[in-house]
């Protein structure tokens, strides 16, 4: 079964990989570490230290007989059938005969942190990179938990593998800033190039895009999800080159400008491969209804706006329904960015198909919603504002057993905003949708039972993050921390590799974690916890851990300095608004060289000396970054 | 962006009374009770009893919530909580169509004199200098260090006389830097004015707010 994920990601994190190691194999050639079983520095399968494979050592290399070429060869024909970077991170480390292989063999890097080493670092292992996954900033920079400027640029990426990769195809980045040069830079440097997708990047405008589409003559997809575009009033589509095209895939609704209309139609006339076409909000419910007439193939669409600024044509209005029925092969709808309610039935037609509905930029009524949801039997994934309310929920849940993602996003993101949803859609959702993998669930009342029924339920459970919006809220029947609803999440949903908690909690629920967390990779904590004995209970437990991201937290050194054993294992670590010390933060820093220690600061940085706002911690190879602003310093 | 509200000048001139304008006549000379123009009263004292004995904000405010079930306290908006993307967020506010437009956040830094470290606030999520004053003296419950009963927290720093009596005292007085740099005394302009115009906030002991007061009232004067 394949998901359109790609469409809707907003946090996801690698979901491909989840009960795998780090990413990308970190060592090269020249680190030859003592590599004790317990704690490998920088290797890659952490589930099972296997004793019997050495590391690299310079005792090895010495006593290897001459290479066999014809062996390597061989190996060199195997493993470029190995497409699972988990594979190749373990393949990479039987012999240095197999790292070399492998390292020339290996056309997909995927790099979870960009400061974790140099762009030259990567061009030295890798020959023959034709695809690149690259993440920049911690994902608590999404809520205004740092300053802006932090880093994360994409400048130096892109002009190394200009000159190292010339054949490059495709560029993923996410949380990362991209200006408009960088991307002139990479529609000039790579002739072959086919896709750019940019995720939560900023820091370019229209003119750039205007620049790739114009360059990019084999571009097949041009995704800009939740990014943020400036408008520099040029009109990009028209930038397209006039034949026809080889767009399979372009997603702009995040683009905050007005898009020449006739252009577009022109562009998606021309492109017979496109098949998936998010719009913009400056697309008005009359044009859309012009592009499905002329593109019937879509398999995957974002709406815009689904309404218009004038008043409703006084002759007959277009046949939005019709449109849609005309689309057979829409699987995937989102869009309805300032949705007019009375034209939401014309969606009908398509409902029936849809595995991917994203409503959740509309604000969409229980009454409004209903009739469409009762028609979603094969929806899969699901996006929603909680205006839907408790009894949309139930509804979903009456008719969406196929489920496999449910996002109910706050209408009004206030901690003290009214809650239209509660326990008790949570625990129909658990009662429909028995095969529900990932939650993400924004509330204001929840209760223990509820969430244990959903452990119980829902066995599937890869993802759960529930937010509870008013901090330290406990279950609001009983009155108790909601320890035991996520000490249940974690016992029974075996499955589970990322977890975001919120609620009343204490250092119990933390015991739990560490306990019964055995394939936990993410974990999010906010407002939480007792004392110290918390974080440790995460850092001594969690075997799987890789990141870890905390914010106000009673938490302190003696926490912090209970993970050292493991911080070389893990992506990153964040600590916000806790009880850390600038002192033991540079003992930690003191103690593991290849652990970057960032101290975040607030504008201006004399006011509080030796407490710590803002801890960013992340292993490098590479030491240090040279391009740390001020407000950030490395210990 | 002020939205729909009109900017009335006349609200600035230095009358008894709150702001909102059910004042009675403008005044010259005429003392005015801080605690009447301003209901910013930080009531330090007012936290109860923390059982567990821990002193983190957190649980005060935990304490503060349990006592009160039938209507928790309004909190402090606290930066980043909860965690929508500010590009979802600002979607929602567009597709509401709101009269006002969009509304970036106006996030200002909040220090309080003695306190270890500083808050943020976002001032928009705010209507009224009565819902900041509650989320303020939530924030920094913790650090309750006055010797006065909450209801005299503000002084009357009009009466300079009271004010060499208060020398030493631990109240405090919230005062904010405006657009031009110039610390000035919290509650002497509209709300929507004052969010437009207040980059920096501090809570000032009471000793060093006297010299506040002449600066406070010239600039007004000048605004009028």
């Amino acid at each position: 079964m394949t998901r359109d994920r790609s469409e809707m990601s907003e946090d996801d994190d690698d979901q491909q990989s989840q009960s795998q190691s780090p990413p990308l194999d970190l060592r090269s050639a020249a680190i030859a570490e003592p590599c004790s079983s317990s704690s490998s520095s920088f290797s890659v399968v952490d589930s099972t230290p296997n004793k019997s494979r050495n590391c690299i050592s310079s005792g090895t290399l010495t006593s290897q007989p001459f290479p066999d070429h014809v062996l390597e060869n061989v190996l060199e024909n195997v493993l470029q059938f190995l497409d699972s970077r988990c594979d190749r991170n373990a393949a990479s480390l039987v012999c240095k005969s197999w790292w070399r292989v492998e390292a020339s063999t290996r056309s997909e890097v995927f790099i979870g942190n960009c400061y974790a080493l140099s762009p030259s670092r990567l061009t030295q292992r890798f020959k023959r990179v034709s695809s690149l996954v690259l993440k920049g900033k911690p994902r608590f920079a999404d809520f205004n938990l740092m300053p802006p400027d932090w880093g994360a640029n994409f400048a130096p990426w892109v002009s190394t593998m200009a000159k190292a990769y010339p054949w490059l195809e495709k560029v993923d980045l996410k949380r990362m800033f991209v200006t408009d040069d960088d991307l002139a830079l990479l529609a000039e440097s790579f002739p072959g190039f086919k896709e750019l997708i940019l995720v939560c990047c900023e820091g370019f405008g229209t003119s750039g895009i205007a620049i790739v589409a114009n360059k990019c003559r084999k571009l097949k997809v041009l995704d800009l999800i939740e990014s943020e575009v400036t408008d520099d009033e040029v009109d990009w589509i028209s930038c397209f080159p006039e034949d026809v095209t080889c767009l399979e895939s372009l997603a702009f609704d995040c683009v905050e400008a007005p898009i020449n209309f006739k252009a577009l139609e022109g562009l998606v006339a021309r492109s017979p491969c496109l098949k998936k076409l998010r719009l913009n909000r400056f697309v008005s419910l009359v044009e859309l209804h012009r592009l499905l007439l002329g593109a019937p193939q879509l398999t995957s669409l974002g709406t815009g706006s689904f309404s218009h600024d004038e008043e409703p044509q006084s002759e007959q209005e277009p046949d939005y329904a019709a449109a849609f029925r005309a689309c057979k092969s829409v699987v995937c709808l989102s869009g309805f960015r300032e949705l007019m309610p009375e034209y939401l039935p014309a969606i009908y037609p398509v409902c029936a198909n849809l595995t991917s509905l994203n409503f959740s930029y509309a604000n969409i009524s229980p009454d409004m919603f209903k009739p469409i949801i009762h028609n979603c039997h094969k929806l899969q994934v699901f996006w929603a504002l909680d205006s839907i309310c408790d009894e949309g929920l139930q509804a979903v849940a009456e008719t969406c057993k196929e489920l496999r993602e449910l996002r109910i996003f706050p209408f009004d993101p206030r901690e003290d905003s009214e809650g239209p949803v509660s326990e008790v859609g949570l625990q129909a959702i658990s009662e429909g949708c028995r095969k529900l993998e990932s939650i993400l669930y924004f509330c204001q009342r929840m209760t223990n039972a509820a969430v244990i029924a959903m452990s119980e339920n829902c066995p599937e459970l890869t993802v759960f993050r529930l937010c509870i919006m008013g901090r330290h809220r406990p279950d609001h029947v009983t009155g108790k921390p909601m320890d035991e609803g996520f000490g249940a999440i974690v016992k029974n949903c075996k499955k589970l590799t990322r977890l975001a908690v919120s609620g009343l909690l204490t250092d119990q629920a933390f015991r739990y974690m560490g306990e019964y967390g055995k394939l936990v990779r993410t974990l999010s904590v906010a407002f939480a916890g007792d004392s110290d004995m918390a974080l440790r209970h995460v850092l001594e437990g969690c075997p799987r851990l890789q990141k870890l991201e905390i914010r106000d937290s009673p938490f302190g050194d003696a926490a912090l300095r209970s993970g050292m054993h493991r911080y070389y294992n893990m992506r990153f670590v964040w600590m916000s608004a806790c009880s850390l010390t600038r002192g033991c933060c540079k003992d930690i820093a003191r103690a593991m060289p290849n652990l970057v220690v960032e101290v975040i600061g607030s504008d201006d940085d004399d006011d509080n000396r030796d407490y710590v706002e803002t801890l960013y911690m992340y292993r490098s190879l590479d030491g240090p970054r040279k391009d740390a602003p001020k407000f950030v310093a490395i210990l | 962006m002020i939205g729909s509200v009109e900017l009335n000048l006349r609200e600035t001139e230095l009358c008894l009374g709150l702001p909102g304008g059910d004042t009675v006549a403008p005044v010259t000379g005429n003392k005015r009770g801080f605690s009447e123009t301003v209901d910013l009263k930080l009531n330090l004292n007012n936290e109860p009893e923390n059982k567990e004995g821990s002193t983190t904000l957190d649980s005060k405010e935990k304490s503060s919530c349990s006592k009160d079930p039938a209507k928790p306290p309004a909190k402090a908006q606290v930066v980043g909580w909860p965690p929508v993307r500010s590009y979802r967020k600002n979607v929602m506010v567009s597709c509401q169509k709101a009269s006002s437009g969009p509304e970036a956040a106006a996030f200002v830094k909040v220090s309080m004199d003695g306190a270890p470290y500083l808050r943020k606030v976002d001032l928009r999520m705010y209507k009224s200098y009565d819902e900041l004053s509650t989320a303020l003296s939530n924030m920094f419950s913790s650090f309750t260090m006055g010797k006065y009963g909450g209801e005299e927290g503000m002084i009357d720093f009009m009466n300079e006389r009271k004010l060499m009596d208060l020398v030493n005292s631990w109240d405090y007085v919230p005062s904010y830097e405006d657009k031009d740099g110039d610390w000035m005394l919290v509650g002497d302009v509209p709300w929507p004015m004052f969010v437009d115009t207040c980059k920096r906030l501090r809570l000032m002991k009471g000793s060093d707010a006297i010299g506040l007061a002449p600066r406070a009232m010239e600039k007004c004067k000048s605004r009028a």
